[in-house]
């Protein structure tokens, strides 16, 4: 397969300033909680407060009683409306109550909502109503919840299985019904050096900086139901919503009208959604929820938490003969839409950039009594980053190797794109080992190394970290995804040749204003000013999938591209009939489409379009107007990758970490917007080391979340991070026309092995060959002072 | 988010203010970063909030008399900015500077911080240090209570209901300084750790230590400072040694277990000590 | 419900609120000024940020009946004349935004930080917006914005 860069016209590749922030700077963007329907009501929910328990009792007089309450409804009460709620994925899964019915099974689990006049009133309500609960056993360990102890939190899963025991790799068919561990038995019998290591990807929360909120509007006399909602797929939400109020898809509408930020938690349909959205619908009038921080703690979906008992074996020159990775996903107390589907992602990239021979991971998915999981920035690829990368620095070490000198040895090379993986990948590009040299000269590695050794006889303790990533994205084949992994986008030249076009993909923050009016300028050859770019209206947008996946460029942008060839071809027909030409000869050029070789000829862009809607005389065979669609399915997923280095010293006397330096050096292909690509490296690279540094989400054994607000969890602020340093790499794709592979989360990849090798290396001295995340300096005082090795 | 409906009462003068406090049992609001982000939790209901923020000449910075006069809802942001403290004692600018975040220190007082006597707050183990002299008023009338006996335990102060600080008094020490050690999350103290040194020639003449975050309310460690005093530099490690042995039983939670505050004691100790000898 | 009268963005407003009513549900319910958001509830994120009397402040740690009598500054009055505040300008130029939630109350901080400090270092920079995060930027952007900001007269100008 040729990987040659399609060529780049003039806006495409530039850093264009955002055209979304004007409003932004000025407090003009409208998110959910900035919107008010005449008649609103303010829902607040009853939440549970102790993590596994039936319901005795809900007394919900006193809520009842009191000024402004307009509704109370129990979880009883809601069951009667609305079934329980749906999931995303083919996996067995538990009857899951919006609000909890008789068994509550996380703190935080809505038991009971008010409908009242104002959001303080209701909020009054809620905390008067009172509930008994005769309490059960709480599972907070993943690995005892498997042998069923101390209890079962659904009656049908036996030992809290939610997905037992899934394998995968080098000799299982992909039905499962053979699984041959010949080749894998065998790597590990000839292997000279063997690392074993149980490693935690452990669990955080999300934390977008708008918490959700949904505005559910049932007009009675119109029966329609419009949602507001702060999600990552509005077209997702009004299938859903239709399909549980019973309603038909022309029912609804939903908008996602400005939302502060995703990062996986807002693709899943959500209780609160659902509740408004029939309580609306009961009560006739519209009805507004706004999440709390200290809710949004509990109430929205948590992100990773995968344990990984690794093994690697390689040969004493550091090739790597083979891999095996048990996984345990504790994806809390239910499955929600994607929530089983995310740890799966892990299993798919456990070899990373490496050619290893024979590889088997296994997958088991446990429920405890503890949020659910669902997406988090990079959904179950930086686990398997994490997982691969601190295998092969624990072999390096081992092996007194250079951590770049082993990945070079082992990486897939530039001649086996496409590639095949044992996991069932097939890698679309890449030249690792060019990118891994641009790392290596970027961060001046030898001379780093030469800062620590120095740094050491000082008696400092200063580490390095190399950690090298791959990632799946632009997701994606129908085949894998149950929405549709195709995206959906229309392009209409107006009368007056502005365009407007829809896509829908709803972005969060990714700039998809810009980088698609972008991209449609240069197909038209008009002024960036003259592209107009709509999303997140179910209403105005026809069809459409969703933000996720890092996949809006390259599925959205794609599916946009092609609608706008379709517009452009027939644009290109007007034209040839207005001037009098062949339509072969007609180029559209600096906002004027004119006729090759006669440039006296050319017609103002907006003089066409405005001919296109009054055709006199009307070519013939054709019809009025300049509007297509497109609906665009990739062949195949991309696979971006990158390198990340990282310097960190740790005190000596106190453990706390710093992050001295990081260099993240990414090829995700060719880039439509550099300055909004850096942009959402940078994010990706604050959560990666805000994972691996200071954030964790940590649930005592009474199942309750510890680090349940900004108090206890620690959000990344602009203080705990140096300046990022950036260099790039471009390997296309040929999986789209732009060879643009997706960018959103990789940073979160590379960042938090090569953190966790940094300050493994800082603290060598003490013989520790690994530390879990997050790097808490207690944990790294202990080690310091002859505890806590591993 | 929410907190629950209570009563609201402006106040004049401090006579006002504590006649308003004592006729409806209420709790005084100045900055209000301490009582707020507890009132929206619904962890603090107050009946009836008074609202002493705008009491003419209860907030400045000022000397007199060879002290220090802060009045009570002086902001943090004004300590750390004002010339007089960071010329004449450094360690209060640099503490209130430490507090919180930009937006807080706009807010937040030094009266509302030592009244609420959080158990990890910076400011009480930095009056503890430098002897200060808290001064109340209430219905019988004004007292002055020194720091070190002020804070009594666990969100415990030596202040009676209808009782206010209004100003706190400090002799100004410049061989002070504080060491914290950050909690990441709320950048509270995990162990925070106030010195006041009378230095003469590079000998540590008296010492004055405050401890905060270790235990359930800011302390003064005696020993700690008896075994400073005579010190020079090279003799602080092995002096600040028992400073953990002194602070008795500490706390332990989430962020670091009472193991690590032991072992974290003496380092902050010594590190105050450090900076304010590098002080002079 | 007690008497109010707060100059917010240069205009007496006067209302009947009750005690409890947060500044920052005042300026958003009553006022429809919505720019203001509401990020936390434990008052450390930074999004309700506004300047209050001169200073930064965040709004939902602050009773409306505090602030009667005070003047207020909300991102809807920071550009004058529809001219943007060169560091909203800075925060356009340098892509000091993603998402645009945090925005708002980085921007009053920005300000605030200008204001005391018109030509800060990185670090002085970072410190000064300590007390609002961003979960989409990484912050260096909001850097690169701020730095923009101060070398086109951000510390100078009208609030």
């Amino acid at each position: 397969m040729t990987t040659s860069a399609p060529v780049l016209p003039k806006l495409i590749g530039e850093r264009v300033k955002r055209r979304e922030d004007p409003r932004l700077v000025r407090g003009l963007g409208t998110y959910v909680d900035d919107l008010k329907v005449t008649g609103m009501r303010h829902v607040a929910f009853k939440r549970s407060d102790i993590a596994h328990g039936t319901i005795r009792k809900i007394d919900t007089s006193a809520a009842e009683k009191m000024d402004g309450v307009e509704a109370v409804f129990t979880g009883a009460d809601i069951a009667k409306i609305l079934a329980p709620m749906p999931i995303g994925t083919p996996f067995p899964s538990p009857p899951h109550y919006a609000v909890a019915a008789d068994t509550v099974r996380y703190a935080g689990e809505p038991v009971a909502l008010v409908v009242a006049a104002d959001r303080y009133v209701a909020k009054d309500a809620a905390d008067a109503i009172v509930v008994t609960y005769d309490p059960l056993p709480v599972v907070v360990d993943p690995e005892a919840a498997m042998e069923g102890k101390p209890g079962v939190i659904h009656k049908d899963f036996p030992n809290n299985l939610a997905v037992a025991l899934v394998p995968s790799g080098t000799g299982v068919a992909p039905d499962f019904s053979k699984i041959d561990n010949t080749a894998v038995d065998k790597a590990f019998a000839e292997a000279e050096v063997k690392i074993s290591q149980r490693m935690v990807n452990h669990r955080l929360v999300p934390n977008a900086m708008e918490p959700r909120g949904v505005l559910a509007h049932w007009e009675p006399g119109k029966e329609t139901m419009t949602i507001w909602s702060s999600t990552q797929n509005p077209h997702i939400l009004k299938t859903m919503i239709a399909a549980m109020n019973g309603l038909g898809q022309h029912q609804v509408r939903a908008i996602a009208p400005e939302v502060g930020g995703g990062f996986g938690a807002k693709i899943n349909i959500y209780a609160e959604e659902y509740v408004c959205s029939v309580v609306s619908k009961k009560l006739g009038i519209p009805v507004k929820w706004i999440e709390d921080r200290t809710e949004a703690f509990v109430a929205t979906t948590h992100g990773r938490d995968i344990i990984g008992y690794v093994d690697i074996a390689a040969r004493k020159d550091g090739k790597v003969l083979g891999l095996k990775m048990r996984l345990i996903a504790d994806i809390g107390a239910y499955n929600m839409l994607l929530t089983a589907a995310v740890p799966t992602l892990t299993m798919l990239m456990a070899n990373g950039t490496y050619d290893i021979p024979a590889i088997r991971t296994t997958l088991t998915e446990v429920f405890t009594n503890k949020t659910p999981t669902d997406a988090y920035r990079g959904a179950g690829r930086p686990e398997a980053t994490y997982f691969v990368e601190r295998a092969m620095d624990m072999l390096a070490r081992e092996l007194n190797m250079d951590p770049a000198e082993l990945r070079r040895k082992n990486f897939i090379k530039p001649n086996q794109f496409p590639y095949q993986t044992q996991m069932g990948a097939v890698y679309d590009s890449g030249d690792y080992e060019k990118t891994l040299d641009v790392a290596l000269k970027a961060a001046n590695w030898k001379g780093l190394i030469a800062e620590r050794d120095k740094a050491r006889k000082e008696g400092r303790l200063v580490g390095l970290g190399l950690a090298f990533y791959v990632e799946v994205c632009g997701l994606g084949p129908s085949s894998s995804l149950p929405t549709g992994g195709w995206e959906h986008g229309q392009v209409t030249i107006e009368r007056d040749g502005r365009i407007t076009a829809t896509t829908g993909a709803s972005p969060h923050g990714q700039g998809n204003e810009t980088t698609f009016a972008q991209m449609l300028a240069d197909q038209f050859s008009v002024p960036f000013e003259h592209v107009t770019i709509l999303h997140g209206d179910t209403g105005i947008v026809k069809q459409g999938i969703g933000t996720f996946g890092s996949r809006s460029q390259a599925v959205a942008g794609t599916a946009l591209h092609l609608a706008g060839a379709k517009v452009k071809k027939k644009m290109a027909q007007f034209a040839a009939a207005m001037l009098e030409a062949s339509e072969d000869d007609i180029v559209f050029e600096n906002g004027t489409i004119g006729v090759k070789g006669a440039p006296a000829k050319a017609k103002p862009f907006a003089a066409i379009a405005g001919y296109a809607y009054v055709p006199v005389p009307l070519p013939q065979g054709m019809e009025p107007g300049l509007s297509d669609e497109a609906f665009f399915e990739p062949a195949n997923n991309t696979y971006p990758f990158g390198c990340h280095i990282s310097m960190l010293e740790i005190d000596r006397e106190t453990g706390e970490p710093t992050l001295v330096k990081l260099i993240a050096v990414d090829d995700a292909g060719n880039l439509i917007n550099p300055l909004i690509v850096e942009g959402q490296i940078h994010g990706g690279l604050a959560q990666g080391i805000g994972q691996a540094m200071i954030e964790e989400a940590v649930y005592n054994d009474e199942g309750q979340l510890m680090t349940g607000s900004f108090m206890d969890y620690a959000m990344p602020r602009a203080t705990d991070f140096p300046r990022f340093e950036m260099a790039s790499t471009v390997t296309p794709t040929p999986v789209n026309p732009f060879g643009a592979k997706g960018v959103g989360e990789a940073g979160t990849l590379g960042s938090t092995p090569c953190i966790v090798s940094a300050a493994v290396d800082a603290l060598s001295p003490f013989g520790v060959k690994h530390i879990d995340m997050m790097l808490r300096p207690e944990k790294l005082w202990k080690i310091i002072n002859g505890g806590g090795r591993s | 988010m929410i907190p629950v409906a209570f009563d609201y009462q402006r106040a004049t003068s401090v006579d006002d203010a504590i006649a308003k406090l004592t006729a409806s049992g209420g709790k005084a609001i100045a900055g209000g970063h301490s009582l707020v982000p507890l009132m929206k939790l619904r962890l603090s209901e107050p009946g009836t909030l008074v609202d002493i923020s705008k009491i003419p000449g209860l907030s400045g910075v000022k000397e007199a008399g060879g002290k220090i006069e802060i009045g009570a809802t002086t902001t943090h942001a004004e300590i750390a900015g004002s010339k007089l403290l960071r010329d004449k004692c450094p360690i209060l600018a640099e503490a209130a500077a430490e507090i919180g975040d930009p937006q807080v220190r706009n807010r937040g007082t030094i009266g509302g911080s030592l009244a609420h006597a959080d158990p990890a707050s910076d400011l009480p183990a930095v009056a503890i240090a430098l002897d200060a002299d808290i001064q109340i008023k209430g219905r019988s009338g004004a007292r002055t209570v020194k720091a070190a006996a002020f804070f009594r335990g666990f969100y415990d102060v030596d202040l009676a209901a209808g009782e206010l600080i209004v100003a706190v008094h400090v002799t100004p020490v410049r061989s002070a300084a504080y060491a914290k050690l950050h909690q990441r999350a709320s950048h509270y103290a995990i162990v925070g750790a106030a010195v006041a040194l009378d230095v003469k020639g590079g000998v540590i003449q008296s010492a004055r230590v405050g401890l905060t975050g270790a235990t359930t309310h800011a302390i003064r460690l005696a020993g700690v400072e008896k075994a400073l005093a005579g010190k020079k530099a090279d003799g602080v490690a092995a002096a600040v040694a028992s400073a953990a042995g002194e602070a008795g039983d500490l706390n332990a939670d989430l962020h670091a277990s009472a193991d690590y505050r032991k072992a974290m004691i003496p380092v902050f100790v010594k590190r105050a000590v450090e900076r304010a000898l590098a002080r002079g | 419900m007690i008497p109010v009268a707060i100059t917010v963005n240069g205009k007496v407003r006067t209302a009947h609120v009750e005690p409890r009513t947060l500044l920052v549900h005042f300026l958003r319910e009553h006022l429809n000024l919505t720019g203001t958001h509401v990020g936390c509830d434990t008052s450390q994120c930074g999004a309700c940020t506004v300047i209050v009397d001169g200073r930064s402040a965040k709004s939902c740690t602050i009773f409306a009946v505090q602030a009667d009598g005070s003047t207020v500054t909300t991102i809807e009055g920071l550009a004058a004349d529809g001219k943007l505040h060169p560091v909203q300008e800075g925060f356009w130029e340098e892509h000091g935004l993603q998402c645009g939630y945090c925005t708002p109350g980085m921007i009053m901080s920005a300000v605030n930080l200008l204001q005391d400090n018109p030509s800060p270092d990185e670090k002085q920079i970072r410190e000064g917006i300590a007390g609002n995060f961003c979960r989409c930027t990484g912050y260096q952007h909001i850097v690169n914005a701020i730095q923009h900001a101060a070398k086109h007269g951000g510390g100078k100008a009208a609030r």
